[in-house]
């Protein structure tokens, strides 16, 4: 028989745009951030200003570092996990050139106006179309390559990894229904308040498949692996998936309490995102009890210790996300930077930590070396990223509530306390030290790619060899699952 | 329920993607398709018509630079924020929004009835540098606005499009479109954009008695 390989040259491609854009997005970030605090900083440019950088900015941390970074790892998963070579190479190849001309085309066009204005679906008219296109075609490999698996039990990161493709191209499609003027103006078949719910039902179910269920697929097959144990609890796993999909797709009215959405959708949503608790809090115990018996690991390991902070960021900001869905809280944190400050517990805690140590896990195995290039690299990351997280989020939440308390002050008579400028002026100092936890995280991109390129030293030398695809003896009954293979 | 059960999905692909595909559809389907019916029977005032062609072309440079990333249009139902923006916000003022812009952040006020709250010189002076009449403000400069002129034709594009979506524009709305933009700037529209928020959007001009000043006198 033909000894059949893993494909890792795709997946090397999604590692090596995940650190470009890593920085790319991070860099824009980071300069929306000054401007914030030193509004002179657009120069008078256009394309420089704020309100035209933040779209680029949230569309390159999420869609270009988090989706190639999904992308990549999925590719990864499925064959690990199935024991089978990916499905259709050329046809997955074209899905990395698909998705990065997609990413190219939409950063380059919203800091000039091009834009949809629906907050993390900015993209105009015929980048969504490129983008559904794209991300059929992924679904379309990951569903063959499923379907070819030698395993004959689907292991849970798959789980999430399917419904992170299903519920990512529906919410997609339907948020995305516009008429075009013409190719750089669309106008969306939905006005007004249905507009909003469709908005929000994708802006929170955004959160919920992409920067939730993906990187949960990601910490189900790394977390077990980097920690050398199986999963705490398999079945639980399980029942958190039926439950976190299903109720995620209702709270995405929390995003519009005291507004003109009608009174009930706004409580279902409220209820909905207490129960969301649950789902979250059982993923991330499930993760963290999985080291239960290696956590002297963590001493030497700084891909395990990116891991443990990011389940332990996932649990606090779930629980702050369900709090803040109360409508008493939301009255006070709505429109202020406590919202800023929550996501980005989750996106620079959570979503780019278990990214991170993901990376860094699969990094040596896709580029054959026994370990990244430097330990201590990965551990100065790992503290710039950790110190820079917690000033921009403490700086956000000090400034949030800071702003909503000076919002509702009244006097004695019953008239408000505070202009408004006066609560810009009261949170200003806050932004120039988001800024520089900003910087901190920004430089620790630069660490990662860096120790990444010396990595990938014998990779791009072409001295690796491919890894063979171990096939297994057929197995009919197959219960408790097997473990997430080696290699 | 015996394990089996639970163990023919995980060992059947087909299985795993419809359930998944139902699940994540409930949601949807229990909340967000009862307000497209319901958003039907949302219609605008009477008397209020949809943007004309110059507040047309403001709203859409509005949405061009992004200024709902800082600014909400969208009054709470809330004391406080009644008392400092006026009276809240209902769902017939946004019916002819596409999109809609409640915004979710407030680096700035809310917008929703800025509408006559400066005057027009205020408003050009302000877009064109903010610091020069709020100078502790960190609103960024706009401008590349003051030059920018309008092309009708486009203008006349744009509303034959909403009209497709339903909008009641008449030929000769279209048809005066060009002529209505004649010789006007990205600012020109902009402002006339903003002094209509919350006034020809509502169905009765009067709307200023729920707006107290403050006990300082400065703009609340």
């Amino acid at each position: 028989m033909k000894t059949e390989y893993y494909n890792d040259h795709v997946v090397r491609l999604f590692l090596f745009a995940s650190a470009v854009w890593g920085i790319v997005g991070m860099l824009l970030g980071m300069y929306a951030a000054a401007e914030l605090a030193w509004p002179g900083l657009n120069l008078g440019i256009s394309w420089m200003t704020f309100s035209r950088i933040r779209p680029a900015h949230t569309f390159g941390v999420i869609f270009a570092f988090g989706g190639s970074a999904l992308m990549g790892t999925c590719y990864y998963v499925v064959q690990r996990t199935g024991h089978v070579r990916l499905a259709w190479g050329r046809l997955a190849e074209w899905t990395f050139w698909g998705w990065q001309l997609a990413c190219v085309l939409a950063m380059t066009t919203m800091p000039f106006g091009i834009t949809q204005s629906k907050e993390y679906a900015e993209p105009e008219w015929f980048i969504d179309i490129l983008i559904a296109v794209v991300w059929v075609a992924f679904g379309a490999v990951f569903f063959a390559t499923l379907g070819r698996r030698r395993i004959h039990h689907i292991y849970v990161a798959n789980w999430y990894y399917a419904a992170f493709i299903i519920a990512v191209a529906l919410l997609h499609i339907v948020n995305n229904l516009a008429l075009p003027v013409s190719l750089t103006k669309s106008y969306p078949i939905y006005s007004g308040v249905a507009d909003a719910m469709a908005q929000w039902w994708y802006g929170h179910n955004a959160v919920a498949f992409f920067l939730t269920a993906g990187f949960l697929g990601m910490m189900y097959y790394f977390v077990p692996r980097q920690a050398q144990q199986p999963l705490w609890s398999y079945r639980f796993s399980i029942v958190n998936f039926w439950a976190l999909i299903s109720i995620y797709m209702w709270a995405g009215s929390h995003h519009l309490m005291y507004t003109a959405l009608p009174d009930w959708v706004q409580s279902v949503g409220m209820a909905f995102s207490l129960v969301l608790l649950m789902p979250s809090w059982g993923s991330a115990a499930n993760g963290l009890l999985t080291f239960n018996g290696s956590w002297h690991r963590l001493r030497t390991d700084p891909a395990a210790k990116f891991m443990v902070i990011s389940l332990v960021f996932y649990a606090a900001s779930t629980f702050e996300g369900s709090m803040m869905a109360i409508k008493t809280v939301n009255s006070l944190s709505h429109y202020t930077d406590w919202t800023i400050a929550h996501v980005h517990a989750g996106s620079l805690g959570w979503v780019a930590m278990i990214t991170i140590g993901s990376l860094y896990a699969m990094a040596p195995r896709a580029l054959g070396r026994p370990e990244m290039h430097s330990r201590r690299a990965m551990e100065l990351h790992f503290w710039l990223h950790t110190a820079g997280t917690l000033l921009y989020v403490v700086a956000m939440w000090i400034a949030g509530v800071t702003a909503g308390l000076m919002w509702r002050a009244t006097e004695a008579d019953g008239s408000l306390t505070y202009a408004f400028i006066d609560s810009l002026l009261a949170i200003k100092p806050y932004y120039a030290v988001r800024w520089f936890g900003g910087v901190l995280i920004w430089l620790g991109m630069w660490v990662m790619a860096w120790n990444l390129w010396y990595t990938a030293a014998d990779a791009r030398k072409k001295l690796i060899t491919p890894i063979p695809v171990p096939v297994p003896e057929p197995v009919l009954q197959q219960t408790p699952p097997p473990l997430p293979a080696a290699g | 329920m015996a394990y089996r059960h639970f163990e023919f999905v995980e060992k059947h692909v087909w299985l795993l993607g419809i359930l998944t595909a139902v699940m994540v559809s409930l949601g949807g389907l229990a909340e967000v398709l009862p307000l497209f019916v319901e958003a039907r029977s949302v219609k605008p005032p009477e008397n209020v018509k949809p943007y004309d062609p110059l507040r047309l072309a403001g709203r859409d440079v509005y949405v061009r630079e992004g200024c709902y990333l800082c600014h909400s249009q969208m009054i709470r139902t809330l004391r406080f924020e009644t008392q400092r923006y006026g009276r809240f916000s209902t769902a017939e003022e946004s019916a002819y929004d596409r999109p809609f812009q409640w915004g979710s952040k407030r680096t700035g006020p809310d917008l929703a009835r800025v509408g006559g709250k400066y005057s027009d010189d205020w408003q050009r002076k302000h877009l064109l540098a903010p610091q020069a009449l709020v100078p502790e403000s960190n609103m960024p400069a706009y401008p590349w606005l003051a030059s920018a002129a309008i092309d009708g034709n486009d203008i006349a594009a744009r509303m034959r499009t909403l009209r497709k979506l339903g909008d009641p524009y008449t030929d000769a709305d279209i048809a005066g479109a060009a002529a209505a933009v004649e010789g006007r700037t990205e600012l020109d529209a902009l402002v006339a954009y903003l002094q209509g928020l919350g006034i020809a959007n509502e169905p009765q001009p009067v709307r200023t008695s729920a707006l107290a000043p403050s006990a300082d006198g400065r703009q609340p």
